[in-house]
């Protein structure tokens, strides 16, 4: 699904107040001590300002750069089943599976 | 025996003046001692290791085997290892036992090389310090009260106090140089794409790169040429042919031009730091090279590209460790999102937290252009600042950090000033660039380290410039009192 | 209510038929025991990378090029990331800015015949997920990552479908496509074709687009057309009661007949795409394209085409028989046996042929009957040896027995009669019985005739060849 605009209007970076740092962490799925977050919410801000340095760069007609070797292109691979069944290796590290399945808590959808 | 570079090691195995079996147990014996003081290793592996020693052995016996053949060795915690535990430096991964191997490790031990155990490292390799490991601190085997700096501290402190004569380590934005020059031992981080990243676990995927620290450019340059090349398994890998470092090794440098790194030498850099940087640079000199100073007018951005890309970077390369296939569980989830936050809570240390929490604010709706767009423009504004340097000189040379090794917990409570002590082996990261550190003296009793950038697929010639160097200088050969 | 406009966007998710994954050397077979075509790199294991699968690339640049798209020449994967348990690594590998097929088109034909046009946003690679399991397993749920690293193409469409029927009929074109390119197996039981429906209403004439609802995940062409129509009145009745329409994703629930809110996707969908780092720019050039176009078949619309102009068919007939690559072809080596009849070879074709495989639940190119097989039928009907109502006797035996046409004919002695001679005595024993008749007739009770036909055919078992029959009738009746 494509839905709903990542490239908005930039915003100048500011201190992050609680909430957002919640918001954050509930995106990245991590679960902060409430008396972690005006810890992080100090971090964060700083390392913020920090990057915020970015803005006085002219970068105007200058193409974002996500590869460090430039000019290459992707290699693609024959089409060829290459695998064979590991499962009960693979599962060896897998903290709960029952019948072949990794279990997790039940997904209500 | 330990004093011996490998180079030297690996010819006395070939002929068969020592045997695999006594290099290991005498490494093993030192790893054992040093343990405690140095807690360079996750996990030593000693069974394996005299087992594939005397199988080395046999090779050597029947004038078989690699290049490397029963050299002892180690592997950065980060690069998996079929059979045995590759922790990451994470209680995230404290108990993952890799099924398969990483391409530079079967590489390696193709070659020859005997893995003795795992190197310790900063957690997911974010850090400056060795100090963000769960395992705990790698103390600096030239002051125990100072860091070997990070992320592979380990592989650094093993080589320094001669617990192993190489091991492989990586570097995301220093992690090689860093610690290297903090150690005072020779690490080289290639250029990316040339050593493959299949099973090295990733923290920045567009800026880690696998490499070696070792006592010397020769042995750093006999341990390159077996990990380097192409490999299908990674799309990032370049298919080139991989050039015999060994072979160019002794190449005169008169007529090599060497660029100092003007912004490199700032008000920041140690004074007895910067002395040691520009003595060594005046050896280049008598060998013929020339030398001016470059500016690189953008390069003062690259701490803060940095710690957008890679947090970003970061922050999804770490969304598999969910509790589900593998790594910590969380103890009775209530839910799926409490088993998710929990598990990822629990299993990641604070810094780790604090980069995915970074890469995840600068990836989300709205701040994706003001961050993650803007500092991947910049990105490319230091990459053309250093093809136009490349475009007047060979190589690049500057210090490869701003101070000496620092003390245990000097930095960690202000993120920012950790993050800027990788100011001068980032940019190379950015650029894909190959970088290495050389031991260029002792700046108040610590080592320094000389870096020396050059163009991408350059390594060739910075093992040579490092090896006529150290042929000079006799840096590279100085242990530490209490490990000599 | 004619009060309501309905406009439909249509993502179609097809599985392409790679024998491995999009970037692992697993295998795609369905129905596998679980977990066991779950690799490293499908699992999403620490240190493993991908490495894009050539033929799932041809398989998307040959649908763009099928619907007259444009092509990336230089294509980006992207990291779409959200936490689920049927995705291994917590980000799906989709394309995001660069998709490698751009802007085409797709016509359909709607009910009164007339085509229509439909705009195709794009079509992107990305990986399939997992599946999660929820029998049987108490407060738990059982995740299977075999089908997690599936390729897929993901076809977005323009909204500018107005109804459920036409939604159908633009699902049903794309399955015929893909099915043609062979790209796709277009099984919609096994989850290889699938559709999200994003549906709003809004009032008739104006421009502005409601609030959409997306339907997650419907998998048949009934159900997209039942929960489309769902959808519309749900939407209608609530804006009419004075209520609002909210941006969400919903479930098709095929019980119930009904669609309802999913709660777990609710909450504000923030996926942070970037391009994925570990795979660099697609590159496809002229020459790879033009290679490709190369080895396109003859697509369903040109063939339809064809099929009207080359054997005269109807564009329905035409339709018809080439929804199918398999039915056309069935239909074209019919005709190559019996190239002056066309027609009757559509007639069969569609008629006969189609409702005896529907019967047995069949495909056709199950075998049971060769293109041969049935033309050497339709060969007697022309050269008269049989008539069309024998004809259906005979397809009957020869569908159940296996037989030919021939030695049907030949064992149940049903060859036509066309000796007038014969004939003639057949009619004059009719109208000998049938004194009264014959009488009236002459009388002038002209619809008679038929009586007469019948009364023949009955003495010779359906075999008297009609227009023979009805010539010779003609001419002794009258007296």
């Amino acid at each position: 699904m494509i839905s709903g605009p990542i490239h908005a209007a930039p915003e100048a970076p500011m201190a992050l107040t609680r909430e957002q740092v919640e918001n954050i962490a509930h995106l990245a799925r991590l679960e902060l001590e409430p008396a972690a977050i005006p810890r992080f919410q100090q971090n964060l801000s700083s390392i913020l300002d920090f990057i915020g340095e970015l803005e006085r760069a002219e970068t105007a007609g200058v193409p974002p750069m996500s590869h460090p070797l430039p000019g290459l292109t992707q290699r693609l691979r024959a089409d060829a089943v290459t695998e064979s069944d590991e499962r009960e290796l693979y599962q060896r590290n897998a903290p709960q599976v029952a019948a072949g399945l990794y279990l997790v808590p039940k997904v209500i959808e | 025996m330990h004093r011996q570079t490998l180079t030297q090691l690996a010819a006395d195995l070939r002929a068969r003046r020592v045997s695999s079996v006594e290099l290991v147990r005498t490494f093993l014996a030192r790893i054992e001692a040093s343990q405690s003081a140095l807690n360079a290793f996750v996990t030593v592996t000693a069974e394996q290791a005299l087992a594939q020693a005397e199988a080395a052995d046999r090779a050597l016996g029947a004038g078989r085997g690699g290049p490397l053949e029963g050299v002892p060795f180690g592997h950065k915690d980060l690069f998996c290892t079929a059979g045995v535990r590759t922790t990451c430096g994470s209680r995230m991964l404290e108990n993952f036992i890799s099924p398969y191997d990483a391409t530079v490790v079967s590489r390696l031990r193709a070659a020859g090389a005997v893995m003795l155990g795992k190197l310790n490292m900063d957690e997911f390799a974010m850090g400056s310090s060795n100090e963000t490991s769960y395992f705990g601190p790698v103390r600096n085997p030239w002051n125990r009260a100072l860091v070997p700096g990070g992320s592979s501290g380990g592989s650094a402190a093993a080589v320094a106090a001669r617990l192993l004569p190489a091991a492989t380590a990586t570097d995301t934005g220093g992690s090689i140089r860093q610690p290297a020059a903090f150690c005072g031992v020779t690490g080289i981080k290639p250029t990316y794409g040339r050593v493959s990243r299949y099973g090295m676990i990733a923290f920045a995927s567009s800026l880690d790169q696998g490499g070696v620290i070792a006592a010397s450019a020769e042995d750093a340059a006999r341990v390159l040429r077996e990990m380097a090349g192409f490999d299908p398994r990674d799309s990032t890998s370049v298919d080139a042919p991989v050039p015999d470092y060994l072979a160019g090794l002794e190449q005169p440098l008169s007529g090599l031009k060497i660029g100092l790194l003007k912004e490199f030498f700032d008000t920041g850099l140690d004074p007895a730091y910067e002395r040691c940087v520009r003595e060594a640079i005046g050896v280049f000199e008598r060998l013929g090279a020339s030398v001016r100073e470059i500016s690189l007018p953008n390069i003062p951005l690259s701490v803060p590209v940095y710690y957008v890309v890679a947090p970003a970077e970061c922050s999804s390369n770490l969304a598999r460790y969910d509790g589900v296939r593998f790594g910590h569980r969380c103890a009775e989830a209530r839910d799926l999102e409490d088993l998710y936050k929990r598990s990822r809570s629990e299993g990641f240390g604070a810094e780790v937290q604090r980069r995915i929490m970074t890469g995840t604010y600068v990836l989300s709706a709205g701040y994706y252009d003001a961050y993650y767009l803007k500092a991947q423009r910049v990105r490319r504004l230091i990459t053309a600042d250093f093809a136009r340097a490349f475009g007047e000189v060979d190589l690049l040379m500057g210090p490869t950090t701003p101070t000496p090794a620092f003390e245990l917990g000097a930095k960690v409570a202000d993120p920012i000033t950790m993050y800027l002590n990788d100011i001068y082996t980032i940019s190379a990261n950015l650029a894909g660039l190959p970088a290495m550190s050389v031991p260029c003296g002792f700046a108040a009793g610590l080592p320094a380290g000389l870096q020396i950038i050059g163009p991408h697929f350059a390594e060739e010639r910075l093992l040579n410039a490092a090896h006529r160097y150290q042929r000079e200088t006799d840096w590279h050969l100085r242990i530490p009192e209490a490990y000599a | 209510m004619s009060a309501w406009e309905t406009v439909i966007g249509l993502e179609i998710h097809a599985q392409l038929a790679t024998r491995s994954k999009i970037f692992s050397g697993a295998a795609t077979a369905y129905g596998a025991a679980p977990n066991s075509q779950a690799c490293l790199v499908d699992l999403g294991y620490p240190g493993v990378l991908p490495v894009l699968n050539a033929e799932a690339v041809r398989m998307a640049v040959r649908f763009g090029l099928a619907i007259d798209a444009r092509i990336t020449r230089q294509s980006v994967f992207a990291r779409k990331n959200y936490f689920y348990p049927d995705l291994p690594k917590g980000y799906q590998i989709s394309q995001y800015e660069l998709p490698i097929v751009a802007t085409g088109a797709i016509e359909i034909v709607l009910e009164d015949g007339t085509v229509k046009r439909i705009g195709v946003t794009r079509a992107h690679l990305e990986e399939d997920a997992g599946k999660s399991l929820h029998e049987g397993l108490g407060a738990l749920t059982g995740i299977d990552l075999n089908r997690a690293g599936t390729p897929l193409i993901e076809i977005v469409s323009e909204p500018e479908l107005r109804s459920a029927k036409e939604a159908v009929a633009y699902m049903k074109k794309v399955h015929t496509l893909v099915r043609y390119l062979e790209i796709c197996d277009g099984n919609m039981q096994e989850g290889s074709f699938r559709c999200d429906a994003n549906v709003s209403v809004r009032p008739v004439g104006t421009e502005k687009f409601g609030t959409r609802a997306e339907i997650k995940n419907i998998n048949s062409f009934r159900y997209v057309e039942k929960a489309i129509q769902y959808e519309v009145a749900r939407q209608i009745e609530l804006i009419e009661s004075g209520g609002k329409v909210i941006q969400e994703t919903r479930l098709w629930d095929p019980d119930k007949g009904e669609t309802r809110s999913m709660r777990s996707k609710e909450e504000a969908n923030d996926y942070r795409y970037f391009p994925d780092p570990d795979l660099l720019p697609v590159e496809i050039d002229e020459a790879y394209i033009e290679a490709v176009r190369a080895t396109l078949p003859e697509l369903p619309d040109a063939k339809a085409a064809r099929f009207v102009a080359e054997y005269g068919l109807s564009g329905y007939d035409a339709l018809v028989l080439t929804a199918s690559r398999d039915l056309a072809d069935y239909y074209e080596a019919v005709v190559r046996a019996v190239p002056a009849q066309p027609k009757l070879a559509a007639n069969w074709v569609m008629g006969e042929l189609s409702a005896a495989l529907n019967k047995d639940g069949q495909q056709i190119d199950s075998g049971r009957l060769s293109a041969e097989r049935l033309a050497g039928l339709l060969v007697r009907i022309a050269d008269e040896t049989i008539s069309g109502k024998i004809a259906k006797e005979v397809f009957e035996a020869m569908w159940t027995s296996g037989e030919s046409a021939d030695a049907l004919i030949e064992a149940k002695g049903l060859k036509q009669i066309t000796d007038t001679g014969a004939i003639e005595q057949a009619i004059e024993a009719v109208m000998a019985k049938n004194p009264a008749q014959l009488a009236e007739f002459r009388a002038g009770k002209d619809k008679l005739f038929g009586f007469f036909v019948g009364q023949v055919m009955k003495a010779t078992q359906g075999k008297a060849n009609p227009a023979q029959l009805n010539d010779l009738l003609k001419k002794k009746l009258p007296g």
